[in-house]
């Protein structure tokens, strides 16, 4: 299977006053395309660091990344916001929808981030048909026109799906996606991703629960800063 | 895209963006408000000087005045851009009011009516001889007798009401004035060792107004040729103290007509110097209305400036309103600054959403401003009217200022300096802010959050 991201010796730290933390001491990882990838750890052992830096959404203090061929710490900001644009697609333990925006503009947010108000006009019936149909397909469509604050969470946290996957990125991240949801509906968006992965999307997930973690193709275990595969 | 949608919702859903409309808004219309009717004093003010002085103004600064004046009036009435040339002996003197036994220093300004109606807008600052101005110095009880016309403020009859309007008297009231003036020589000595003083007695004519304070209470005017008797300006080379010119185009005059009045009267300096008393030409200016009347005009203008000044401290302030608000806001959506960075929001996104929301706010503050103030000024002499009928204020006591209306006419330009000036002034504020914004890295921005 071809490799679709690639890190080699990362490292990271932390000032916490006035000492340092090191966060991750020498993170070598390979992900390939359409694998479900659960990283594992306690609280502070650095998951959350490690996929913000496969994101792009921080940059490591030392070793590289690489997106297929692409060396992401080379990239310039400009580069980067297209990354994060067009490759990768988010989804955060609390939802972080935009409370201003209803349910069928968060999930086309990401198609409007990244266009102007002219280039908006042509492209906005194929997003629209395609944020509805993400919507649809997580059981949203009678919610379209509702604020986030009006969802339960796990209506929130597939409303935070739909917009992740509204760009079609090749790397879906997802940090703690259940943790703020009950089981029942945690499980439920497990299912989505199961999904989605068997439809051929790689997914990478943050976690911290084992039993949502064993649900993933392979596990990583994160202890230390350092990597343990399972 | 995105820009516009959020910054649009950010201005709607947050109360705190309430607070910066009305911050703009009355700034707006204060400024609006002081700025048109200062503009419009100045404006008035300054046609008022136009009107009094004419286009151009060759004038001596000694009160011996200059001779040749005739010579050179048929000089400049030969050139096709001047339209008519008035000349003027002034002297400064004493009048006297049998009747009342009233007395009081005063300057004497003689003219030919016609001519300097034709000149300037005396014409029309006439009460009873208005459309014929050539018999202004003809009183209507007994136009044989020798008639002057006095600034209207010069006697006090108390005809001033206090809404600063003026009584007047069907025609005008029989009043002898008699007018005594210290003659000068040529050297500027006094003409005459034992009579030392010029007398005559004038027969009240007419009122002058002109709405010049300085000009309605101290002068009189009388025939050109009397004036010049009086004021020893009739020989042994009749002078005179001013010529007046009015160009043909009327008040869109150019410089360039004034450099041609000077450049004729340099050769003219220079053909007559060999002439007795050509030494008066060294005082002689050639000015234009606006240098003639700098003296009385620069004051305003500078109290323009400075209430210019003050409200771009009141600027300042907007500036610093609008930076709080949306230091606020920006605070309250660090969250959202994270999550749209993470979806690849560029910088200039970021800041244009904040940009967008002060501009928002600008242009809905400077729109209910303007109206509001616009409104305002519409209604201002209404609301002066209805003020002073019920309780007795004026906001300017006509007792004492020489004006009408208060100014209320908008100039769409001073408009369109306000607005932009305020939609710069948000962007200001909005800018150290939104720039702080859009320099977050993301994942700050997402951590406060989680917190």
């Amino acid at each position: 299977m071809e490799t679709i991201i690639k890190v080699q010796n990362i490292t990271k730290s932390y000032k916490m006053g006035k000492t340092r933390l090191e966060v991750l001491r020498g993170i070598d990882l390979t992900i390939k395309k359409g694998e479900f990838v659960a990283v594992i750890g306690a609280s502070g052992s650095g998951k959350s660091t490690l996929l913000h830096i496969l994101g792009a959404l921080d940059r490591p203090d030392g070793g590289s990344v690489h997106y297929q061929n692409q060396c992401l710490d080379c990239l310039r900001w400009g580069k980067l916001n297209h990354f994060r644009n067009k490759t990768v697609g988010f989804v955060f333990q609390f939802y972080h929808l935009l409370d201003e925006l209803t349910v069928l503009e968060n999930a086309m947010a990401p198609a409007m981030a990244s266009v102007s108000a002219v280039g908006w006009l042509a492209l906005k019936p194929k997003v629209r048909e395609r944020a509805f149909g993400l919507l649809e397909r997580f059981g949203l469509k009678d919610r379209l026109k509702h604020k986030p604050y009006e969802l339960s969470g796990g209506e929130r946290q597939r409303v935070a799906i739909a917009r992740a996957l509204m760009n079609e990125p090749p790397l879906l991240l997802a940090d703690e996606p259940t943790g703020n949801l009950d089981s029942q509906t945690g499980y439920g968006i497990l299912g989505a991703f199961k999904e989605l992965n068997a439809e051929g999307q790689t997914i990478i997930m943050v976690t911290h629960d084992e039993r949502i973690a064993a649900q993933a193709g392979r596990t990583i275990q994160l202890t230390d800063g350092k990597v343990k595969e399972s | 895209m995105i820009k516009w949608l959020l910054a649009w919702r950010y201005f709607f859903k947050r109360p705190i963006s309430i607070l910066a409309v009305v911050a703009v808004a009355l700034c707006v219309f204060i400024v609006l408000v002081v700025m048109t009717v200062m503009n419009g004093l100045l404006r008035d003010f300054k046609q008022k000087n136009h009107d009094y002085a004419g286009d151009c103004i060759i004038a001596s600064d000694s009160l011996v005045g200059f001779g040749y004046y005739e010579d050179f009036m048929d000089i400049l009435r030969e050139q096709p851009y001047i339209e008519a040339v008035s000349p003027m002996a002034k002297g400064v003197g004493l009048i006297h009011l049998k009747q009342y036994k009233w007395d009081n220093g005063i300057e004497i300004h003689g003219i030919d009516p016609l001519l300097h109606s034709q000149v300037t807008n005396f014409a029309n600052t006439l009460h009873y001889q208005k459309q014929t101005p050539g018999n202004a110095f003809s009183p209507q009880y007994a136009p044989q007798l020798d008639g002057c016309v006095t600034g209207i403020d010069v006697i006090p009859l108390g005809r001033r009401n206090s809404d600063g309007t003026y009584s007047f008297h069907d025609k005008p009231m029989q009043m002898e004035l008699v007018i005594s003036v210290f003659p000068l020589n040529m050297k500027g000595g006094l003409l005459r060792s034992l009579d030392l003083v010029s007398t005559k007695s004038f027969f009240y004519s007419d009122d002058s107004h002109s709405g010049l304070v300085r000009v309605d209470g101290a002068v009189a005017y009388i025939p050109l040729e009397q004036a010049q008797i009086l004021c020893g300006m009739d020989s042994p080379i009749k002078r005179i103290s001013s010529l007046h010119i009015k160009f043909t185009d009327g008040t869109s005059f150019s410089y360039s007509k004034v450099a041609k009045v000077k450049f004729l009267w340099d050769e003219f300096v220079v053909q007559n110097a060999d002439k007795p008393g050509s030494e008066l030409f060294a005082n002689v200016r050639v000015q234009s209305w606006q240098e003639n009347r700098r003296s009385i005009i620069a004051p305003m203008e500078k109290e323009q400036i400075m209430m210019t000044m003050l409200f771009l401290m009141l600027g300042v302030i907007t500036v610093f309103i609008v930076f709080v608000v949306l230091y606020m806001t920006i605070s309250h959506k660090s969250k959202d600054i994270g999550i749209l960075k993470s979806m690849g929001a560029p910088m200039s996104s970021i800041l244009g959403i904040f940009l967008l929301f002060a501009i928002f706010i600008a242009l809905i503050g400077s729109l209910i401003g303007s109206v509001s103030g616009w409104i305002f000024l519409y209604k201002v002499n209404d609301l002066e009217d209805w003020l002073y009928a019920h309780h007795g204020w004026q906001l300017w006591d006509r007792t004492v200022y020489a004006i009408g209306d208060i100014p209320n006419q908008v100039e769409p330009e001073v408009l369109a300096i306000i607005v932009g000036s305020a939609v710069f002034a948000c962007m200001i504020g909005a800018l150290i802010p939104g720039l702080q914004a859009a320099r977050k890295k993301p994942v700050q921005s997402l951590q406060v959050n989680q917190l």
